[in-house]
């Protein structure tokens, strides 16, 4: 009785996450009268306007993941080896992202670096790239930060470093040649959620005027019939590798690590 | 890009010098000067620059005229109906479905745990709840319109097979519940993933001394397992709470502008000031981080009390 009511449960649940996901395939594939083509994938991919936006968007989120990695691999590092005392500090400025929404950062973003400010990024479109880059590091901060500090915690950072050195490496030997490798593991499934999450941002890039996939998306959602749902089998897609690749390398990495 | 930000930390960490790492002791009064903080000064920096100072100039922009003098003018003029109105259904849809998601979640998350079903249902359900707690956004908004909608597959199948007019019946997926059913979508999995742990924490023997003193499932449920579970239930419940309060992308592709909850009104007041006064938009802004922070507070502070005993 008990067995069948959680398999009630469980069924019922699966039934509302799986709906909304054959409904949106369903739409996507129904743009020829009366029979299922994959005519709205056909005419999303010939829009040059798809093809800028999500260009701009994978580059985005490369560079979002090239610059969280410099960012967070020294500093969690440091914090581990040389600063412990702070760690709780850190690990609750890391979580702000998910406590302050990221449309009011945003809005702070345009009113602290318009145009008549010390720091004048939103008044170039290279200083707007830039400004994008920076918020898209601060949403990804805390996985980013989790996920590295994490792996981290898996390996004896102070031994590693003191060998390192002895060795005769300095810092940057340490850290790309040492430390990087040894936590790539952590890296990876960070820089997948990064990638996740810089897709399929619509609120940051829309207020900042910039050419990304999420607001393209939104646009198109407003103006046409079938090609949305395309573009939403896409971005789900897009997520769906994203977290089956970090199940992946966390998989692998179960075997290339000798036995304790 | 990459010498740009890898030269400020590389330099951070050169001041100590290589010979300091191997200091193991524990803090030792010492004369030298401690550098140390120099490495974090680039992290501290972004966070400064990107982070606490755009949140700081809408918290102080909230409290100032146009003019830059202190006043209360732009809180006070959050209590307009309209203002209230739309931080009152921005509350009710972040409750309805929180509620709906915590509620739902640990329903599912308990029937994988404790309901006897077999053990290779588990790893891909907590994959999934990865992948659809993270499939927010636009995407999920069209995924619902295409279910939920004026066309969509259960709205049609509803009135083909069963003749059941959604429409009729007063649904409309740009209203209240058709935001609230969107949102459990990213809710429950975040509650799944969340809980489970706990639901894991719940030791075997406190069962059995419960059944050995004569109690029943319902009585071992209400004063033992529920009893340690509140806090993680009620914390998570926070957690989602501020989840779907802060949610923008979604409700702006679910509903344009046909719904005035909290974000859609910022959102349009950014665009374009359609309050008509700069400093209500920060005053605006303001109360959303009051709202999530006191949510947020809430869940860590609940997170500690659970932690208690679930370790």
């Amino acid at each position: 009785m008990k067995r069948a009511a959680a398999w009630a449960i469980l069924l019922l649940g699966m039934a509302y996450f799986i709906l909304p996901l054959i409904g949106m395939v369903e739409f996507s594939l129904s743009m020829k009268r009366g029979i299922y083509s994959f005519e709205a994938y056909r005419v999303v991919f010939a829009d040059p306007r798809f093809r800028e936006t999500f260009t701009y968007s994978v580059v985005m989120a490369v560079l979002t993941i090239l610059f969280g990695i410099l960012l967070v691999v020294p500093t969690a590092f440091w914090v581990r080896l040389k600063l412990p005392g702070l760690r709780p500090y850190i690990e609750f400025v890391t979580l702000l992202p998910l406590v302050i929404p990221a449309i009011v950062v945003v809005f702070g973003y345009i009113r602290l670096y318009n145009t008549s400010s010390w720091l004048p990024l939103t008044g170039t479109i290279g200083g707007t790239n830039l400004l994008l880059l920076f918020g898209y590091s601060m949403l990804s901060l805390p996985y980013m930060y989790r996920a590295i500090d994490t792996g981290l915690r898996t390996i004896d950072v102070a031994t590693l470093t003191e060998a390192a050195q002895s060795l005769g490496a300095g810092w940057v030997t340490i850290l790309a040649r040492i430390i990087l490798p040894n936590v790539l593991v952590a890296v990876l499934s960070g820089a997948f959620v990064t990638f996740a999450i810089v897709m399929g941002e619509f609120t940051l890039a829309a207020l900042l005027n910039r050419p990304a996939f999420g607001p393209y998306l939104q646009l198109m959602g407003a103006n046409r019939a079938y090609e949305p749902f395309a573009l939403a089998t896409i971005a789900f897609l897009i997520t769906w590798a994203c977290m089956g690749l970090i199940q992946l390398v966390t998989r692998l990495s179960k075997f290339d690590r000798a036995p304790k | 890009m990459r010498s740009a930000a890898s030269g400020p930390a590389g330099g951070g960490f050169s001041p100590n010098g290589p010979s300091r790492v191997t200091d193991h002791s524990p803090p030792a009064p010492r004369r030298r000067l401690n550098l140390a903080w120099l490495g974090i000064l680039p992290f501290a920096a972004f966070v400064a620059l990107f982070l606490i100072a755009p949140t700081m100039k809408i918290v102080i922009g909230a409290f100032q005229r146009v003019d830059g003098s202190f006043t209360f003018e732009n809180i006070a003029g959050l209590f307009t109906p309209s203002i209230l109105a739309s931080y009152w259904i921005s509350i009710k849809i972040s409750v309805a479905s929180a509620a709906l998601g915590a509620l739902i979640g640990f329903l599912m998350a308990a029937a994988m745990v404790l309901g006897g079903l077999p053990r290779f249902i588990r790893a891909p359900l907590l994959t999934f709840s990865g992948v659809a707690s993270n499939f927010a956004g636009v995407p999920l908004a069209f995924a619902f319109l295409a279910t939920l909608g004026p066309l969509g597959l259960v709205t049609m199948w509803l009135r083909t097979e069963f003749g059941i007019n959604l429409r009729a019946l007063g649904f409309n997926i740009l209203s209240f519940w058709g935001l609230t059913i969107t949102y459990i979508f990213f809710q429950i999995p975040l509650m799944i993933l969340i809980i489970t742990p706990a639901l894991d924490g719940l030791k075997r023997e406190w069962r059995e001394a419960a059944q050995s003193l004569g109690a029943s499932a319902r009585q071992y449920w209400m004063s033992v397992a529920l009893p340690i579970l509140a806090p993680s239930i009620l914390g998570t419940f926070a957690l989602l709470f501020a989840n779907a309060f802060g949610a923008v992308a979604t409700a702006i592709a679910l509903t344009g502008s046909s719904l005035n909850i909290v974000p859609i009104m910022l959102f349009a007041q950014i665009r374009g000031d359609v309050l008509g006064n700069p400093h209500l938009g920060y005053a605006m802004a303001f109360g959303m981080i009051l709202v999530t922070a006191l949510a947020n507070v809430l869940y860590i502070w609940l997170r500690i009390r659970s932690e208690r005993w679930l370790k």
